[in-house]
């Protein structure tokens, strides 16, 4: 269906019978055409970074290559940070997957499940031991991104107006979602780390652990306020409580 | 997810509704105009929560809503997607909406869903697999559905029924209704040289439970015949509103969907043309 180099099935007629080639083409360009644009809609800073006919070239490869497996079209273009990273004639633009990584997990932030924040307090009045060895539980859609490239300034660039030209290291996004809308923080050095550890089931004290050896002087104070300020957090887990 | 809705609408008024766009929804609520329903597509509700669920809830609670499935494949030769109805079935409990409706189409293939809506050959054998289809949704699902007729843009040679008695088959067998899309039928027609008023004449609109319109694009087959493609994308045209009214005429009014999926105009734009059915809705009343 998808490859415009077969013919037509047999057996699709015209009215007057004949084969209907063309007629059969219209549901092949629908297919593509509509699977383009839901691909345009998913990653609008990479189309922007390869220009807007280039990303259609890029699109047609890729629907050919991974047709969606699902009805839930808002989610086509799971694999394209992958693709991206293995696409020979993008080679040249090495943070293109780690973007096009920042644009599908803003998506799924968007349509993540609603979840109300942890209340500060509960935070601030733990005994110190009591913290170290529990487990705080980060909202559905909390997603951390981490690149060797600066992404989400290059996402600023391309769709915020006055964004300063992207420059400089790596940098670990937060996505957040207080409400509606997703938000993005650039993470301190060791943040990321604290973050990632936390998301991967650690307990607060192994995170702080992981972020200290990263980074001497971790500044556990600025990331934790990131977090409660971005309503990141929604449960604090004690060992007793599983 | 969110709580489920508290409000009930049993059924969509015999009025015009739209086919609901996010960019519409503050617009659409300080100024309905005659839209007095919505249509939503299912697949674009099928997320956990955020914005598209909780303004969708707040619409429900407003507007009585029609659930527009798009990925079911129900004209398919696989099975129904078994994850895909589960999710089907989890929307419709939350929301309960007023109707829910589905295609006379396939769009599943080894796996891979081709996001669009593709034609199937009319015979005794496509027509038991589809009513084990809509068996299997009306059961998962727990309502009743409605099945929309296709824009075609070829036929099959191996097609042995008319696409009028296979619906009316399918409604007969299944107890399922029938969407009945106006456009769907000129752009078919036109596409198959086939006579419009003859389909609306033999068709059995005491099933249908709600109508449809939308615009079309023009072209050309490599013969030079018309070729109209069903796009969504424009205002409806007259020839597809003189049937409208021939099929409100012969029928009596039925809710009436105004489609309008790409390069969606403003919210002006898009209610001008539910304030072009209201008038031909309130005449087929008297």
């Amino acid at each position: 269906m998808l490859d415009p180099a077969r013919a037509a099935p047999q057996g699709l007629v015209n009215p007057d019978g004949a084969p209907a080639t063309k007629r059969f083409d219209v549901y092949r360009n629908n297919v593509a055409v509509s699977l383009t644009e839901a691909l345009e809609t998913a990653f609008p800073v990479i189309a922007k970074l390869i220009g807007a006919e280039n990303f259609k070239k890029v699109a047609g490869v890729y629907l050919r290559q991974h047709p969606p497996s699902s009805p839930l079209i808002m989610f086509y273009g799971d694999r394209m940070p992958d693709f991206l990273a293995g696409f020979a004639p993008l080679q040249h633009l090495p943070y293109l997957a780690d973007v096009a990584r920042l644009e599908q997990a803003l998506r799924r932030s968007y349509h993540a499940g609603d979840a109300a924040a942890l209340d500060a307090a509960i935070l601030q009045e733990l005994p110190a031991d009591r913290l170290m060895t529990a487990r705080l539980e980060m909202a559905p859609a909390v997603h951390l991104i981490r690149s060797r490239y600066p992404i989400h300034q290059i996402w600023r660039f391309n769709m915020e107006q006055g964004a300063p030209k992207p420059a400089g290291q790596g940098e670990n996004v937060l996505i957040t979602r207080a409400e509606f809308d997703p938000q993005m923080t650039t993470l301190l050095p060791g943040g990321g780390t604290f973050v990632a550890a936390i998301l991967s089931g650690r307990t607060f004290g192994e995170a702080v652990e992981a972020a200290t050896a990263q980074v001497p002087g971790f500044d556990l104070t600025q990331t934790l306020g990131v977090l409660l300020g971005t309503a990141a957090i929604i449960r604090l887990n004690e060992e007793q409580d599983r | 997810m969110l709580d489920a809705t508290s409000h009930r609408f049993d059924k969509l008024p015999d009025a015009p509704g739209v086919g609901y766009k996010p960019q519409h929804f503050s617009d659409l609520l300080d100024a309905p105009g005659p839209v007095a329903w919505l249509e939503i597509h299912a697949e674009n509700y099928m997320g956990d929560g955020g914005r598209p669920l909780a303004q969708l809830r707040h619409l429900a609670e407003r507007f009585p809503i029609s659930v527009h499935g798009v990925g079911l494949s129900i004209g398919g030769e696989a099975p129904l997607d078994r994850d895909h109805l589960a999710r089907l079935k989890h929307l419709l409990g939350w929301l309960n909406p007023a109707s829910f409706s589905e295609h006379l189409a396939w769009s599943t293939h080894d796996s891979h869903f081709l996001n669009d809506l593709l034609p199937l050959p009319y015979t005794k054998a496509t027509l038991d697999r589809v009513c084990d289809h809509v068996d299997e949704v009306q059961n998962a699902v727990g309502r009743r559905m409605l099945l929309e007729n296709p824009s075609t843009y070829l036929a099959f040679e191996e097609t042995t029924m008319p696409e009028v008695a296979f619906l009316d088959e399918i409604a007969r067998r299944t107890g399922c209704g029938l969407l009945f899309d106006v456009n769907n039928v000129f752009v078919s027609a036109t596409n198959q040289k086939t006579d419009p008023l003859s389909y609306i004449d033999s068709f059995p609109l005491d099933q249908v439970g709600e109508l449809h319109l939308g615009g079309h694009d023009e072209d050309q087959d490599e013969t030079g015949a018309p070729l109209l493609i069903d796009s969504h994308g424009r205002e409806v045209v007259d020839p597809v509103w003189a049937l409208y009214e021939h099929t409100i005429a012969r029928g009596g009014p039925k809710p009436t969907l105004i489609e309008w999926d790409t390069d969606v105009p403003d919210w002006p734009t898009l209610r001008a043309e539910a304030e072009r059915a209201a008038p031909m809705l309130a005449a087929a009343l008297a």
